[in-house]
């Protein structure tokens, strides 16, 4: 039998393919100034009779069309959304209302600074706190998403090494690290050399001392690690650095393992950045955008972006008279609407508060992590932080990837983890609850993934040609990436 | 996994077949199966000239990207065009067709420094059981 659906459109349509010519979705009022003749006032080169695939729908069609669009996604909203390295948290209604007060949702950015003074003392409290948080002394809230704020970081970091009179070639990267890290060194006109992990999954540090020499600007690591393990070693690899003239960039990806209990700026970062989409509950993915803000200790403080915000007798101001500064590295003053969410979670949780969220985050990951090591195979036995990472190895034998498990996750009702991520695990599955689930949740999803073990043992054909219960079967990732089309083509006949 | 016993091989995961003073190189069965599913290769200009154990092009699969590293010194002159249009040679037939760049040998010694097929094959073993 047939079970009720939403509406029995099951292969939407685009919405320009749903025009009828001459609909008319709108009326306006008549009209109370002069006509004016578009071809007289713009020329005849400027003005178009028609417009190809122009949707003439009614407002009912449009709103339909997208709320039946938006019931075919998985949201933070419907259920745990366990994707490893992403931090997917619930974002807290409180920061939306926040968000929504008038004069935050309708200021300018050409607002004088005297009729701005709110909207400064919310940038300049959230860089204080950042910074208490980070244990760095200054704060940038420019940059507009992690990445972004790794090249911010990565650029200060070459200004600052040539004031020294030393300018360098080499950043060093982990093996376990994020694609960006290496990316943005690349970018930032580096040379990148690569630090090959221990046996427990940590920087070795003795491979380390090899590559520290006197070319190296910088190290980029992330601590928790992609491998969801705590650098033990971390204040050492800072000490190996610093000996040589070099510094530590701290990728912040992974701060819901440490906020509250431990901070990079107290092990040895230099430069480090926070990503609010992340840690600080704004939304993430398409629902973004993120915020990327930079920390620095004192001696980088001068190579901020301007404007910096400074505190004088008549009230905050914007301070651009900055020589040493490597200059504006977003227009305005970055993702504002993001910097209030932030802030709001961080006000609503306070210190404590916040403490507990990461004690959650780390208690979730460890309690989905001895409810799998059963059944999946442990790769690293350091414990874990706010994430656990396990390997395909026992589904491989059947013919199973993690891929194809995170296939037949989506049939059991949740959003799949992170595929084969961090590369140095083979056939990795890397799996990020964060605090806000509850144990119900967790333990349901637990019991999916026991589930799936069972069905690979006893059925691996089926897990393989997960997911059969959704409205597109498996779609042929290789071929999608070898011949994308990306431009829209007409509706096959 | 039977290694063509004419070929050397890095640690990196990439072999050389050496003819009349010319090396043609590629990545081994092992890697592309590491890598999965390939969809596009970016490799030098004809040309070029390759440091041993330098970085000379990438290898981006469904997974990731990879740096390929030369195994050996010398110019390119010769890049397989094939790839560009047909990637998944690389996973059909990484020994043959799946190649990647032929290069002018400078230094026989370096290709004597590589492992050959029986070492390959017991490195590559040693690497799974980790």
């Amino acid at each position: 039998m047939t079970r009720v659906r939403q509406h029995q459109t099951q292969d939407e349509l685009l919405v320009f393919e749903r025009s009828s010519p001459g609909k008319v979705g709108y009326q306006l009022p008549a009209l109370d100034v002069p006509a004016a003749d578009p071809v007289e006032v713009l020329g005849k080169e400027r003005v178009r009779e028609s417009i190809d695939g122009f949707p003439e729908v009614s407002e009912v069609e449009v709103v339909r069309h997208f709320t039946r669009l938006s019931t075919w996604n998985y949201a933070i909203d419907l259920g745990l959304y366990p994707l490893g390295s992403c931090t997917m948290k619930y974002n807290p209604r409180l920061n939306e209302a926040v968000a929504r007060i008038e004069g935050i949702v309708d200021a300018h950015p050409y607002q004088p600074e005297s009729m701005a003074q709110g909207l400064l003392r919310i940038q300049r409290t959230l860089e204080t706190y950042l910074a208490d948080i980070a244990g760095m002394d200054a704060v940038t809230l420019q940059p507009a998403a992690g990445a972004h704020g790794e090249l911010t970081g990565l650029l200060m970091i070459r200004s600052y090494l040539e004031s020294q009179g030393s300018p360098r070639r080499v950043v060093l990267i982990p093996d376990s690290a994020h694609g960006t890290n290496p990316a943005t060194a690349a970018i930032a006109g580096y040379e990148t050399r690569e630090i090959p992990s221990n046996r427990e999954g940590m920087i070795d540090l003795a491979a380390l001392r090899l590559a520290a020499d006197d070319s190296v600007a910088a190290l980029m690591v992330t601590n928790p690690n992609t491998v969801g393990i705590f650098e033990r070693d971390i204040a050492a690899v800072a000490d190996i650095l610093h000996r040589q003239g070099a510094l530590l960039y701290v990728d912040g990806a992974n701060m819901n393992a440490l906020v509250g209990i431990a901070r990079p700026g107290d092990f040895g970062a230099d430069v480090m950045h926070l990503n609010l989409h992340k840690t600080f509950s704004t939304p993430h993915g398409g629902g973004g955008p993120g915020a990327g803000p930079v920390a620095v200790k004192a001696h980088l403080e001068s190579f901020l972006p301007v404007p910096r915000i400074r505190e004088e007798a008549g009230g905050l101001r914007y301070d651009w008279d900055r020589p040493k500064s490597i200059g504006r590295v977003r227009a305005f003053y970055g993702n504002f609407g993001v910097l209030v969410r932030a802030l709001a979670y961080i006000l609503a949780h306070g210190g404590d508060g916040l403490r507990n969220a990461t004690v959650d985050a780390v208690l979730n990951a460890s309690y989905i992590r001895r409810g799998l090591e059963d059944d999946y195979d442990l790769p690293y036995n350091a414990p874990s932080m706010h994430e656990c990472i396990f390997s395909d190895a026992r589904q491989a034998k059947y013919g199973v990837k993690t891929g194809d498990i995170a296939k037949r996750l989506i049939d059991h009702g949740f959003h799949p983890y992170t595929v084969s991520f961090p590369l140095i695990v083979r056939g990795a599955l890397m799996i990020e609850p964060t605090e806000t689930e509850s144990k119900q949740e967790l333990d349901e999803f637990i019991e999916a993934m026991r589930a799936i073990a069972r069905e690979v043992e006893a059925d691996p054909r089926l897990v393989r040609s997960a997911p059969v219960t959704t409205r597109t079967n498996r779609v042929d990732e290789t071929l999608a990436a070898r011949k994308p089309v990306l431009t829209w083509r007409g509706t096959p006949e | 996994m039977d290694y063509p016993i004419d070929y050397r091989y890095s640690r990196e995961h990439e072999w050389v077949r050496l003819e009349n003073g010319t090396a043609t190189v590629g990545i081994t069965h092992h890697a592309q199966e590491q890598l999965g599913d390939v969809v596009f290769v970016e490799l030098p200009s004809v040309g070029s000239k390759l440091e041993a154990e330098g970085a000379f092009g990438a290898v981006e699969s469904v997974k990731a990207v990879s740096d390929i590293y030369a195994p050996i010194s010398g110019d390119v002159i010769a890049v397989n065009e094939a790839l560009m249009d047909a990637p998944e040679l690389i996973n059909s037939d990484p020994h043959g067709e799946g190649w990647l760049v032929k290069l002018t040998v400078f230094d026989r010694s370096e290709i004597q420094r590589l492992l050959n097929a029986d070492q390959y094959t017991k490195y590559v073993a040693a690497e799974s059981d980790e």
